[in-house]
């Protein structure tokens, strides 16, 4: 009877345990798929409007209350900053930067503006291991500080270089990156600061599937203006944030070897194998011990036999 | 030490009991049998003591500093290197290196070669070592070290690869200070906690080769978060796990001979017969394991570069140092290690074992500094941050050394057991 009970409450768990794995997989596939919410906003970024005057730069430090820089925003020669030959980048007291970019063949310089590109499927959210980091429906990726272990991770992690450290800070550090001014603005259908203050309409606000259907429109409209690419439609598995250039991407700054996949896929090969080595080393491992102490355990069977 | 101990009948200590016939206090233990004033005469005696002391009187203040001050005192504090070489070398370097534990104990324990005991307690103590100053490089490097425990209890983010290492490295932790246990309890005379510990053996050394192939993996495992930011030679998405884990095979091996060898020419007092004995002939079984899993990972890595098909990166200089790494910290120790088994040589093989070391560190140094962000430009860590790493490294000597002193690692342990 009691065997019978014992086998019972097994089968069961045994069933509860392929229930869970099921659904489980099952979320999984679903996240395979994933290709973004569908009503995210984003901003298509034109480069060829864009002429340097930095109000973006501005209007973020102010709206995210960033402390002063030392050049004020009206000051130019930061296009010449160069730190181990390279352009200015994000850091903790600004979310976004705009570069100076002299193209050999044009008799005018561009300028591309860097932020957080809000990934579908962001770098920095999946490498975290305390789930500090949000994709919101709305688009925008967000990030507490309250859990932060600071790791650092997601600065690895990401392919843009976006994410950064307040070092300076011993006892209150954290990750200082663009939220698609989420807190004051996006979640209530506000467009962001930089957007709002660009004098020169090259920052559009909208849904992603409407903006990448503007920057098709607009490519195919101005023949020979744009290159036919739209930056960020599929790069590192899309992103909210997305870019349309007159010249090569990587002419301007760009990574155009970003895959154009989610950073997660190039970690799936490994995260598949855990679940296999989990359960299969046990077994092949005490199937290893019983065959090389094999010998051993004759000996003292018949050593005991002997005894009796 | 050792010329106490040639004079001395008692000391070093290897039994309950002195000879007299009274029962040695814990204390007295601690004290390794000798009066406060003889203890403080070896420790100033001993030269490597004054250059610990060199390294902590400019090592302590900077850690205060840093804790005080912030990550960008002593570092960089670079957004293009987010890890730099307390990451590198504290936790990428010595995490390889403690897989000795997890070797010797499924040697041991699994495949029942038990000629392997008179060694398997300091490769369980290597490991948990290794693991434990892992963490405590760690503590300097996080951003907020007092949240530590958060991803394990309060915000949990399972599918990260972080996490996984974040609770393999914990739990084997625990299962390796379980392991050493038995040499604790024995110098403590708790035999009934030590024979628990003896009876789970077999179920803490499978979770041991579990947990280790899992998280040696995950940490190579981590560098596939950054496609675009490790030269393609030292980074091979599909097979970067299994690159890291055979790596550690031969890393663990390697510091279990570079230690022995250390003990045996500088620890003799501290050594039985039994060890003595026994550390020849082991450092060369031990270096046909270095050989077989070294020629694995020859074979793999070439495998990784032909699956990516990067051969016209080899003609690079970024492929002549790739070449230069592998040829020095892996072809060489090679060619030694089969030397030295074929004709028997243990020296031969303790000089394979060094490269080894060095090679393998090299190795996690190239692939999370060195060739990380390729494209931009060479982070060179401030010396403040490397002598941090030293100082840290001081005390996991320190550490080492106060056990070896006293538990029964290297001897085995006369009394009761």
């Amino acid at each position: 009877m009691k065997k019978a009970v014992s086998r019972r409450k097994f089968l069961k768990g045994g069933l509860a345990g392929s229930a869970a794995l099921s659904l489980t997989t099952a979320k999984r596939s679903e996240a395979k798929s994933f290709e973004g919410y569908p009503d995210a906003m984003g901003v298509l970024v034109d480069l060829s409007r864009c002429v340097g005057c930095r109000s973006c730069e501005a209007a973020c430090n102010k709206e995210q209350g960033l402390p002063a820089p030392e050049k004020p925003f009206n000051d130019y020669s930061v296009f010449d900053e160069i730190h181990h030959g390279q352009k200015r980048r994000t850091d903790e007291t600004r979310y976004t930067v705009v570069n100076k970019y002299e193209v050999p063949g044009m008799d005018h310089p561009l300028f591309r503006k860097i932020q957080c590109n809000h990934c579908q499927e962001p770098a920095c959210l999946t490498s975290c291991f305390v789930n500090a980091y949000t994709k919101t429906p709305e688009g925008a990726v967000i990030y507490n500080p309250k859990v932060c272990v600071g790791c650092r991770t997601c600065m690895i992690a990401c392919p843009f270089y976006i994410p950064t450290f307040r070092y300076s800070s011993a006892f209150n550090p954290r990750i200082m990156k663009c939220i698609f001014c989420y807190d004051t603005r996006l979640q209530y259908g506000k467009p962001p600061a930089c957007v709002e203050a660009c004098p020169q309409e090259a920052l559009t606000f909208g849904k992603r599937e409407d903006l990448i259907n503007i920057g098709r429109q607009r490519i195919r409209e101005n023949k020979g203006q744009y290159v036919s690419h739209i930056y960020g439609e599929h790069e590192a598995g899309g992103t909210s944030w997305m870019y349309l250039s007159p010249v090569d991407f990587d002419e301007v700054g760009f990574d155009t070897k970003v895959p154009k996949e989610p950073i997660l896929n190039f970690v799936k090969d490994f995260l598949s194998i855990v679940p296999m080595v989990l359960t299969i080393w046990p077994a092949l491992f005490a199937g290893i011990h019983l065959l090389a102490t094999r010998k051993d355990a004759i000996k003292t069977k018949e050593e005991t036999k002997g005894d009796k | 030490m050792k010329t106490i101990a040639q004079e001395s009948q008692e000391i070093p200590i290897n039994d309950h009991v002195q000879t007299d016939g009274t029962r040695w206090k814990i204390k007295e233990k601690l004290f390794l049998g000798l009066s406060k004033e003889e203890y403080k005469a070896q420790a100033m005696r001993n030269p490597v003591n004054w250059v610990l002391f060199i390294i902590f009187l400019v090592g302590l203040p900077l850690l205060a500093t840093r804790y005080l001050g912030g990550l960008d005192t002593v570092t960089h504090s670079s957004n293009d290197y987010p890890w730099g070489l307390f990451l590198g070398f504290g936790l990428f370097g010595m995490v390889p290196l403690s897989a000795s534990g997890f070797l010797l104990g499924t040697t041991v324990e699994i495949f029942g070669r038990k000629d392997f005991v008179p060694i398997e307690r300091l490769a369980l103590l290597n490991g948990l070592l290794g693991y434990f100053f892992a963490v405590i490089y760690l503590e300097v490097d996080l951003g907020m070290p007092w949240r530590l425990p958060y991803p394990m209890f309060v915000s949990l983010g399972p599918a990260a690869v972080l996490f996984l290492v974040a609770w393999h490295v914990a739990t084997y932790l625990s299962v390796q200070i379980a392991e050493v246990a038995p040499s604790l309890f024995e110098w403590m005379g708790w035999l009934k906690a030590k024979r628990f510990i003896k009876s789970i053996t077999i179920g803490l050394t499978i979770a041991g080769i579990i947990l280790s192939t899992l998280h040696q993996g995950a940490l190579g495992a981590l560098f596939c978060y950054a496609p675009t930011k490790v030269h393609p030679l030292w980074l091979s998405t599909n097979f970067m796990w299994i690159h890291f884990f055979c790596s550690a095979i031969f890393a663990g091996l390697s510091m279990v001979i570079v230690v022995s060898t250390l003990c045996k020419y500088f620890m003799r007092w501290r050594c039985d017969e039994r060890f003595l004995n026994a550390v020849d002939p082991l450092t060369v079984a031990l270096g046909k394991g270095c050989a077989y899993a070294l020629i694995t990972y020859l074979v793999i890595k070439i495998v990784g570069i032909a699956h990516d098909n990067e051969w016209e990166y080899l003609l690079t200089d970024w492929g002549f140092y790739y070449t230069l790494e592998l040829g020095l910290g892996a072809l060489l120790p090679l060619i030694l290690f089969t030397v030295g088994v074929k004709y028997g040589w243990p020296n031969v093989v303790r000089t394979a074992a060094v490269i080894t070391v060095i090679g393998v560190v090299m190795n996690r140094l190239n692939t999370s500094l060195i060739s990380f962000n390729w494209n931009l430009y060479q982070e060179i860590p401030r010396w403040q941050e490397i002598w941090i790493t030293v100082t840290i490294f001081a005390v996991y000597f320190i550490t080492y050394r106060f056990i070896l002193y006293r538990l029964p690692i290297l001897y085995e342990w006369k009394g009761e057991k």
